[in-house]
């Protein structure tokens, strides 16, 4: 399997993402198992000074700058891919299981016959076998998949699930331009779509009391927002709620919300889908109240009631009203 | 405007332990309640939403045994004019990429403008059949969209990117485009809506029928199920127990502790 891992590096308005080092480190690990170089893939317009970082990072970095890949279009990239792929024959190739990388990769391993698994949360070679590790049912299982041919394998990595390090590689800078031709492409950015500006900021409360599926019905918002009141803290939620049109998007807790970091998060009725947990997870101290005791927000909660929140929360809200009646 | 819909038929696990089968490749469906994937409901009624405004029809495709049915004649009975049902045992299943090819094979020969299918499904969660199956039509696709708007040959929709941050791209129809949930309210099924569907046909199709029973079968996926497994206990979480009383005073001796009340 000796050879060449290619890792597509992302980047979005000037930053290149932290996924990107997540996934070069985990190819770092990868190419001393199997002598393999570690080659990192800079798409973009003005790119070049990220290279330097890059090369920290890889043993060579490709550079492809362009004007035509200023904003993010998957099927540019896709067509810049499939020529560099073609040419350089890795057997792996690395992309983020992201907005971006989602929209890119399943087509370009269709364009080059390649085979694919998405939203990998660990990969590794046993006895020459690329082997990899995801979650499936809502992350209640994990898969375990072996990819038998790696001509080159795609997969798509998780964000969040390994822990990036520094490196000191001086890889060397390569620029390419291969020919990209718009005539072929069918679809055009327009423009980005800030998220609208609410009346609460989540991110700077210090107390943060965030609903789930588990609320059930949106009578019962009042319940958790008088917790909140009572503890001075806010209320937010998961992705489910705001689907349904019972809160604001900027009170959404997750990847394609807010992250928070407050000294106190209350979970109730919130399984804990990676995607919340990446919002939250650095929070100083968390409390979840759920019913199932399977549910994942356990394994990043500092303390866990497995019980009927409808059952634990008035209750609650008793005792803080005690309290505060004692403290006057 | 017609318009094919592609659904998958998936157990609801959000609140059971899910357990594995003795060969550990799949799960022990038994005593399971299945339904629409929740993603694919979405896609559905963005679909009856689309017919309605332009009109058209709406085609639902699914692949899987029997019991997918009844997700069919859900769909059938909100509205979609037609459903069609792929059905083989022989089908390696859990390559994303061989769906893809038997979703290809059933569309390639049907009218469409637009094709919806939802982001991922909430079993095995690829996010790769819609994409993969544009790329073979070789039509445009987008992803993870959370509003469509079509004017004469171009559906200019918003896609959702990381942390609030939304694209608006210009797609040329035919495309096909993976809906993300929150999109819009599903709508319910009536009892009479029901009544009605369960007259209406439903296509069945096998790998044969199809011309894929050589390349559509576990044998020829690149793509092996080692194993299936319940991960390793990662818990952190001090469970604390007792009558919700004991549990309510020990949370709030948790948040005195640490002056947070």
């Amino acid at each position: 399997m000796m050879g060449e891992i290619q890792v597509l590096v992302e980047h979005r308005l000037g930053e290149l993402r932290d996924i990107t080092f997540e996934m070069l480190t985990k190819a770092c690990e990868l190419s001393e198992k199997t002598s393999s170089k570690v080659v990192s893939i800079i798409l973009g317009k003005n790119v070049k000074e990220k290279a330097e970082k890059l090369s920290k990072y890889s043993d060579e970095v490709l550079v492809v700058d362009d004007d035509r890949l200023e904003y993010y279009n998957s099927d540019v990239y896709q067509m810049t891919l499939e020529k560099i792929v073609k040419e350089r024959k890795p057997w792996l190739l690395m992309i983020a299981h992201t907005s971006y990388g989602i929209e890119l990769a399943p087509s370009l391993a269709v364009s080059l016959n390649a085979p694919i698994v998405t939203d990998c949360i660990d990969l590794n070679v046993e006895d020459g076998k690329l082997m990899v590790i995801r979650q499936v049912y809502g992350g209640k299982l994990y898969a375990k998949i072996h990819v038998k041919k790696t001509d080159p394998a795609i997969l798509t990595i998780r964000q969040g699930v390994v822990q990036p390090k520094e490196l000191e590689k001086h890889g060397k800078i390569n620029v390419l331009k291969p020919s990209i031709d718009l005539e072929a492409v069918k679809k055009k950015f327009i423009e980005y779509v800030a998220p609208a500006v609410g009346e609460v900021d989540i991110t700077s409360a210090d107390v943060i009391v965030a609903i789930g599926r588990g609320i059930k019905d949106k009578s019962n918002i009042p319940l958790a927002e008088e917790l909140a009141r009572l503890l001075g803290g806010v209320l937010a939620c998961s992705r489910p709620i705001v689907d349904k049109g019972w809160l604001p998007q900027d009170r959404q807790v997750g990847s394609s919300g807010k992250t928070v970091k407050p000294k106190l998060y209350i979970a109730l009725g919130i399984s804990g889908a990676f995607q919340h947990i990446l919002g939250m997870k650095n929070s100083q101290l968390i409390i979840a109240i759920n019913k199932d005791p399977n549910a994942p927000i356990f394994n990043v909660s500092h303390y866990g009631v497995v019980e009927d929140l409808f059952k634990v929360v008035p209750t609650l809200i008793e005792k803080i009203k005690e309290l505060k009646k004692q403290a006057t | 405007m017609n318009i094919v819909v592609c659904v998958k038929h998936v157990p609801d696990v959000s609140e059971i332990e899910v357990k594995v089968d003795p060969v550990k490749k799949d799960i022990d469906k038994s005593g399971l309640v299945f339904d629409i994937n929740e993603w694919d409901d979405y896609a559905v009624e963005e679909a009856l939403r689309i017919k309605e405004k332009f009109g058209g029809t709406v085609t639902v495709v699914t692949i899987g045994d029997e019991s997918a049915d009844s997700t069919l004649r859900k769909c059938l009975a909100k509205g979609a004019d037609n459903a069609i049902r792929v059905t083989d045992p022989r089908i390696a299943s859990w390559d994303p990429l061989v769906i893809a090819k038997i979703l290809y094979k059933v569309v390639k020969d049907i009218h469409y403008d637009l094709i919806l299918t939802g982001v991922q499904a909430s079993d095995d969660g690829y996010s790769v059949v819609g994409q993969a199956l544009a790329e073979m039509l070789g039509i445009p696709h987008a992803t993870l969209v959370k509003k469509i708007e079509i004017d004469g040959g171009i559906v200019r929709v918003n896609r959702e990117l990381e942390g609030g941050l939304e694209e608006i791209i210009e797609l040329s129809l035919p495309a096909l485009l993976t809906i993300q949930t929150g999109i819009n309210e599903p709508r319910y099924v009536s009892i009479m809506g029901v009544r009605k569907a369960m007259r209406k046909e439903i296509k069945i199709l096998n790998l044969d029928d199809l011309g894929l029973a050589r390349e559509a079968v576990k044998e020829a996926s690149p793509i092996e199920m080692v194993e299936l497994y319940v991960p390793p206990v990662e818990r952190k979480a001090e469970i604390i127990t007792g009558s919700v009383d004991e549990v309510a005073s020990k949370i709030v001796e948790i948040i005195k502790s640490r002056g947070l009340v």
